[in-house]
């Protein structure tokens, strides 16, 4: 290859100090009253919405919406609230146009739904940047419940335990709360420490105690955990990634999208971040739209994703398919990665072309390269369930996560799990949401019997 | 191409689209501009006696908008002209010695005495004018001084001024008649026993916009104060329609000319009035909201409009719906309608089903087979038309009548005979009336 003997083009401060400012600003900012007021007009407040049956956490979205449009936004987020304490992180992440967006009436009629996740957010902003979360404490009941992981299904979980007047103890394994809110989603989406400013509102009810910097496995057992605490709710995510298994994986710029995005979520220096001139991403998830456009944005110059299936199999969002090629990212389908072409580091990686054959995934033989400084794995995220502790083995898992009953409860009597550790679900902010609060409600019928 | 000249009692102007007595034509240079724009005609802003009135020096105006703000009512505490009498009536000769083909009438609001009004006559006179607008409709400001509404609002004055004016001038004498009366029909008669060539209705409403829930005042507020106005736009359109098509079928009145007046925005609001008997529309709100440039589509519509009816005449349009103005006791009792959901129009909002399950008639479904369905239940409904008010799409629900079998809802064969309530068996008042069986009080 003619690349071999080159160096790596990878470098740091690529873009003027301006072009990091816009690259990394609100991708869809917030609406004003106007817009909202104008937008809320078009919400049919249908009957028995289908808005509301699409939405994991079951938000009564023409209520929020009419509440909206009557200059009631306080009440408008309450409402969201009620169902959805991340509601805020959730109007920014949601994919809406697979889920209310998609159903709404409006999108049926004519193609264009009501912005339901841009008024949702356009309530619960406003609330948040004057008023605490809006919850009060039920009466005290002594009892106490250790959750793990303080992303979003933990932080729901843990919240809505709060309201019931249990004692919550929050362990999460990094130094700061989140989960995946603070250390994963795309910059862009959440700017201004939002996912921080989320985590206060959420603890604001009190009763909660964040540990952090407290793994499972590590810092904590779950049998001490079980026997210190009443019930136990767990919401660790995923902690491995998974590998290519191809040669050379170990070359230097072959790395997890995911901790590039972390890195890149904690920096308050965008230009010390090094990045290749020329990418491939492996994978078709939001993982991999978001390191691409991220990368991109960082000023990387080609950048390109790779998915072994078609564009419709993608799991990253419609949306975010376009975002990302309207962002200037390449996206290359039915191919899957052979073997990577590195001198010590990286240099490029050759594809199999994959065609579908009656549903089976088939290669085609033929091949093709592409020159690259950096390749970031996207292709998902396992449960390190060995890393969790010898007595993790005590929980039932199905195809590699924790196997769960429709309670969110797994197989031992005192203990939870929800969010993307758990076996059901597509790995969504609102559906961890959604995991931690049937779990929490769960929890407190057991705790009160 | 139609013929959209009007002749409005003895008023000539290229359309009947003018506008009425309001701000925007309180002085020569709007006058002119809305002449230049193309309208056809002017009631200038009411005259009264020196020395001028004065205006308040806070808001003026209060409205009611749609959330996409668009302004649906509009109110005003506005007075009569608040420039001096003889400068008014200099502008109002110049402009209408440079648009001769244009209609100047002029609006006039003087004490309630024989004299003050022979004096301003005679002043108008001298202008050159077509014609006298009577302000018998003001709401606001000018009633408690015991002019506008405060006339209009009693007959005998109505009738004894129109008298004087009729007496001393030999211009057309139009009285604009106030709402705020609980029977137009009253006052009609009343200008009309006087000797009015017109009447012209309705003048604004009494009002309050709104009260603003931190200073607890009504709006439009003056230094924490407010008072009712005068409520015009898109909003009063019913109201106004109602009222014009009073006049047009109270036999008394049933031959008086009319100048509708009331929420025009549109040529298509305007060929109402002409329908319920108008002979040509006046517009404020609408140029007010959106400048003179609209009259350009009222006659371009209203032109396309009389060419695809084949009309050729404004007067042929003149009236042709007042003879479908009825009372109640005359609607076809017989007459059944169904509503009718198009499923391939519809997009499941469900709001008809909502309305009609909450409102009243249980007659729309929701589900069908697990999924969300809307459909009518013929045995339940009364053909109400609600559905069709409330379906966001337009023409998906549709009334259609039934002409055969029987109703199923009532299991009476259905009949084309015509049978009104003054046939009905359960009206005391028909010859066909069967009193109910008296009911034992329980012992």
């Amino acid at each position: 290859m003619a690349e071999n003997g080159q160096r790596a083009d990878i470098k740091s401060g690529r873009l003027d100090a301006d072009d990091y400012v816009r690259n990394f600003s609100d991708a869809y900012p917030l609406l004003n009253k106007r817009e909202a007021f104008v937008e809320s007009e078009r919400c049919y407040f249908c009957y028995d919405a289908p808005c509301v049956q699409a939405c994991p956490t079951s938000i009564d979205i023409p209520q929020f919406i009419r509440q909206i449009a009557t200059d009631n936004p306080d009440g408008s987020a309450k409402t969201i609230f009620e169902q959805n304490i991340l509601g805020g992180m959730c109007a920014r992440v949601c994919p809406t146009e697979q889920l209310c967006e998609e159903v709404c009436v409006r999108e049926v009629a004519e193609g264009k739904p009501v912005k339901i996740g841009q008024l949702q957010r356009y309530a619960t902003d406003q609330y948040m940047a004057h008023k605490a979360q809006p919850f009060e404490r039920a009466a005290p009941t002594g009892k106490k419940v250790a959750v793990v992981g303080a992303g979003p299904a933990g932080l729901s979980c843990a919240h809505r335990l709060a309201s019931h007047g249990h004692d919550v103890v929050l362990f999460d394994a990094r130094e700061k709360a989140g989960g995946l809110n603070e250390y994963g989603i795309a910059a862009y989406k959440t700017t201004n420490n939002f996912a921080q400013a989320e985590v206060d509102f959420v603890l604001g009810i009190g009763g909660i105690t964040l540990e952090t910097g407290k793994a499972l496995g590590r810092d904590v057992t779950l049998s001490q955990l079980r026997k210190d605490y009443d019930a136990v709710f767990l919401g660790a995510g995923l902690g491995g990634v998974n590998a290519l298994g191809l040669p050379g994986e170990d070359a230097d710029g072959v790395m997890d999208a995911v901790s590039y995005i972390e890195d890149l979520r904690q920096t308050d220096q965008l230009d010390t971040l090094p990045v290749g001139r020329k990418i491939v991403v492996i994978g078709g998830g939001m993982t991999a739209t978001d390191i691409a456009n991220q990368t991109k944005r960082l000023g990387a110059e080609d950048v390109t994703i790779v998915y072994r299936r078609g564009q419709d199999r993608m799991n990253a969002s419609d949306k975010e398919q376009k975002f990302a090629q309207t962002t200037g990212v390449t996206i290359r389908t039915f191919a899957a990665p052979k073997e990577l072409v590195a001198n010590g580091s990286v240099r490029a990686i050759t594809f199999e072309t994959m065609q579908d054959d009656n549903g089976k995934l088939v290669g085609t033989g033929e091949t093709f390269t592409l020159e690259a400084d950096m390749v970031f794995k996207a292709i998902g995220q396992t449960l390190h369930s060995a890393e969790l502790g010898s007595d993790f083995s005590d929980v039932e898992l199905e195809r590699g996560r924790i196997h769960v009953d429709e309670n969110r409860k797994t197989n031992l009597p005192d203990v939870w799990a929800g969010g993307d550790c758990i076996s059901d679900g597509d790995d969504l902010t609102v559906i961890a949401v959604e995991d931690g609060k049937i779990a929490a409600e769960n929890i407190n019928s057991f705790l009160k019997a | 191409m139609a013929d959209l000249r009007s002749n409005f009692v003895g008023i000539k102007s290229p359309n009947p689209f003018w506008l009425a007595s309001a701000p925007p034509t309180d002085k020569a240079y709007n006058v002119v501009r809305a002449f230049k724009a193309g309208w056809g005609g002017v009631v200038w802003k009411t005259l009264g006696e020196d020395p001028p009135i004065v205006n308040v020096n806070g808001p003026r105006y209060g409205a009611m908008w749609s959330n996409d703000r668009r302004l649906i009512g509009l109110n005003n505490i506005e007075l009569i002209t608040d420039r001096p009498l003889d400068v008014n009536l200099r502008e109002i000769k110049e402009v209408k010695r440079d648009w001769p083909d244009r209609a100047m009438v002029v609006s006039l609001m003087v004490p309630c005495e024989e004299q003050n009004w022979i004096n301003i006559l005679k002043q108008v006179e001298d202008t050159e004018a077509d014609g006298i607008e009577l302000n018998f409709g003001c709401p606001h400001g000018m009633s408690e001084r015991g002019m506008g509404a405060a006339v209009g609002q009693v007959p005998e004055y109505v009738e004894m001024v129109t008298r004087w004016c009729k007496q001393h001038t030999n211009m057309p004498v139009i009285v604009k008649l106030t709402p705020n009366i609980s029977d137009i029909r009253v006052p009609a008669r009343a200008a009309n026993a006087g000797g009015a060539d017109a009447v012209s209705l309705i003048n604004t409403i009494t009002s309050i916009m709104s009260v603003n829930l931190d200073t607890f005042a009504p709006e439009p507020t003056i230094d924490g104060k407010g008072t009712h106005g005068g409520y015009c736009g898109p909003a009063v359109k019913p109201i106004a329609l109602n009222m014009v098509s009073k006049i047009a079928t109270d036999a008394e009145t049933a031959k008086l000319p009319i100048s509708g007046i009331g929420g025009v925005t549109t040529w298509r609001d305007a060929v109402e009035y002409l329908a319920l008997g108008c002979g040509n529309v006046q517009v404020c709100t609408a140029a007010m909201t959106y400048g003179f440039k609209i009259v350009e589509d009222m006659i371009d519509g209203l032109s396309e409009y009389m060419d695809d009816k084949g009309f050729t005449d404004v007067e042929e349009i003149v009236g042709k719906a007042v003879p479908n103005v009825t009372d109640w006791q005359y609607l076809n009792l017989n007459h059944i309608t169904k509503a009718v959901i198009d499923q391939d129009m519809c997009i499941k909002c469900g709001r008809c089903h909502i309305a009609c399950e909450d409102t009243s008639h249980q007659a729309i479904t929701s589900m069908l087979d697990g999924e969300r369905h809307y459909e009518v239940i013929d045995e339940e409904c009364v053909g109400c038309n609600l559905c069709v008010n409330v379906c966001p799409v337009e023409n998906c629900i549709t009334m259609e009548e039934m002409t055969e079998g029987v109703d199923p809802r009532t299991g009476t064969p259905i009949s084309d005979e015509y049978a009104n309530w003054t046939t009905h068996v359960n009206n005391p008042s028909s010859p066909n009336f069967i009193p109910a069986k008296s009911v034992e009080p329980a012992v």
